[in-house]
């Protein structure tokens, strides 16, 4: 298996597949995802390692990733040896972090083919297990990568303390070394201009809200990821069951702000999905930024039945390879920044303009 | 000064974020920093709140008693720990526990662990109790000079490859 193979595929985060949480909330919950962070007994974490000894952790460390049962049949990369496309491309399936994607030497990602779990290796820790799926699926995902977990630590002694938990390169991830996140598609919100609050109450209560591509970067397309901020104290199905019910709370809100929108501002929303449709079936240059955007409302669009001719996948589909690295990934070569927009444009046009609108 | 992101309210968070080894400034209202999932009380701070309490030293000069201290491990200073905000290793947790204590359980919720727990410790913490109890118990059998007693306690904590005390 090789890295463009991944290409002919939607992507774990994006993919059809059950969109758990009753039909309701159905693509509203975008996708789960679970991060473990893992180290190495009696060694030092990677940022203070140095280059030479993260070598050599990557390499006894790929070793085992590569034989776990977990993990087959998978794809084994070494960041030195990847493009500035293909890291983008990576980082844009959720496959890497964009602390990763800035790493070189001593510094890899193994990938099980269906994209579902992965492993970094020598990011901010030694390991960060992932598991990924689409839609509401947060136990599922628990069972998989705790049972990828206790695979892992048959082979390496991990760092640990009874009093501590696993112990992390930041003290903000010591414990249960969780990150279980949800992202949520919310137009709806952003319509009724309730996202606001509604993010500064999640905060206060203690979770973290960030945008499409993670951490520090801004809500683009109506898509935020919402995860736990705390790992220590509790158990993990305990800081799991909390973000089910609270993002089950959100999506309902959203859910309910379309049924609003539709029996008082029918007019709105038709104006705010016609719109997109336009800009979509004619541009000849889109930016990444307008295109997220824009097809966030068309996909609002195909939910709410006013589109015709292009389902939900579609639009998926179209929202990640709109992304810069897939965009380019996509025509198998770099292309520079306003030549991106016209090809962006051209690329969404095609399909867009076989749809109709209601 | 305006905030930077919606240039409405005044900018009350000053940040410095690190991005490819670059600093930059970052102002923002309290609203946008929030919105942008920035934990102001979080990452960022952990450092200062930790080491920062007197002002930080010129960077090369001597950071001073406070952030003296330094990981026999991996020799990781507290001043180091306070420029990157990451442990330079997992001793490091021990070194700095009196530091770090505290913060991580008004961080976290409470201070101890309560998930998942390595196979591998599991049957070494069960191991590990059952050796102090039996030494509990021997040295219980001396006090009250239950001799037979102590010698089979003897046996079992030998067995279990330990010195009795
Ligand atoms: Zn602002
Ligand atoms: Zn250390």
């Amino acid at each position: 298996m090789i890295l463009n193979d991944l290409i002919h595929n939607p992507g774990a985060w994006l993919a059809s597949g059950p969109n758990g949480g009753g039909d309701s909330l159905s693509g509203i919950i975008v996708s789960s995802r679970i991060r473990l962070a893992r180290n190495l007994e009696g060694v030092a974490f990677p940022g203070w390692a140095g280059e030479d000894e993260c070598t050599r952790i990557h390499a006894r460390v790929a070793g085992i990733l590569h034989s776990l049962p977990s993990l087959t049949p998978c794809l084994e990369l070494e960041l030195e040896t990847l493009s500035p496309i293909d890291r983008e491309f990576l980082r844009e399936r959720h496959l890497i972090s964009n602390d990763l994607a800035q790493k070189s030497r001593g510094s890899g990602v193994v990938i099980r083919q269906d994209e579902v779990l992965s492993v970094m290796v020598n990011e901010e820790d030694h390991l960060r297990l992932q598991a990924l799926r689409p839609g509401f699926q947060l136990p599922e995902l628990w069972a998989e990568i705790s049972a990828l977990d206790t695979e892992l630590e048959q082979s390496l002694r991990y760092a640990f303390s009874p009093d501590l938990g696993y112990l992390t390169a930041c003290p903000t991830n010591v414990g249960t070394g969780l990150r279980a996140s949800v992202m949520i598609h919310a137009p709806g919100l952003r319509l009724i201009n309730e996202i606001e609050p509604i993010i500064k109450g999640l905060t206060k209560i203690g979770l973290a809200v960030r945008g499409l591509q993670g951490e520090g970067t801004e809500a683009s397309g109506n898509m935020y990821q919402i995860s736990n901020q705390t790992t220590l104290g509790e158990t993990e199905p305990v800081i799991i069951e909390r973000l089910i019910q609270i993002v089950g709370e959100v999506a309902h809100h959203e859910a309910n702000a379309r049924t609003r929108l539709i029996e008082h501002r029918e007019a709105t929303v038709a104006d705010y999905v016609g719109r997109a449709y336009g800009v979509l079936s004619h541009a000849r240059v889109l930016t990444s930024q307008e295109a997220l955007d824009m097809l966030s409302a068309l996909r609002l669009g195909c939910e709410l039945g006013m589109i015709t001719g292009l389902d939900r996948d579609s639009v998926n589909r179209l929202t990640l390879f709109s992304l810069p690295g897939h965009l380019q990934k996509s025509e198998g070569r770099a292309i520079p920044p306003d030549e991106r927009d016209q090809a962006r444009a051209r690329m969404i046009r095609e399909i867009v303009s076989r749809a109709t609108v209601k | 000064m305006h905030c930077e992101h919606c240039q409405q309210h005044e900018a009350t968070i000053h940040l410095t974020q690190m991005i490819d080894g670059q600093s930059r400034e970052l102002h923002l209202c309290e609203d946008c920093a929030e919105a942008s999932g920035l934990n102001v009380q979080g990452v960022m701070s952990i450092p200062e709140i930790l080491f920062g309490m007197g002002t930080p030293g010129e960077a090369g000069s001597d950071e001073g008693k406070s952030s003296g201290k330094s990981c026999p491990q991996c020799h990781m200073r507290g001043c180091d720990f306070k420029k990157t905000g990451r442990l330079g290793c997992p001793s490091c947790y021990e070194t700095f526990s009196a530091e770090l204590g505290p913060l991580l359980a008004a961080m976290h919720k409470g201070g101890r662990h309560t998930g998942k727990v390595p196979e591998s410790r599991c049957q070494g913490l069960e191991k590990e109790a059952r050796l102090a109890q039996f030494q509990k118990q021997l040295q219980e059998a001396i006090r009250t000079e239950h001799y037979e007693e102590a010698a089979r306690l003897r046996d079992q904590i030998r067995e279990a490859g330990h010195d009795p005390q």
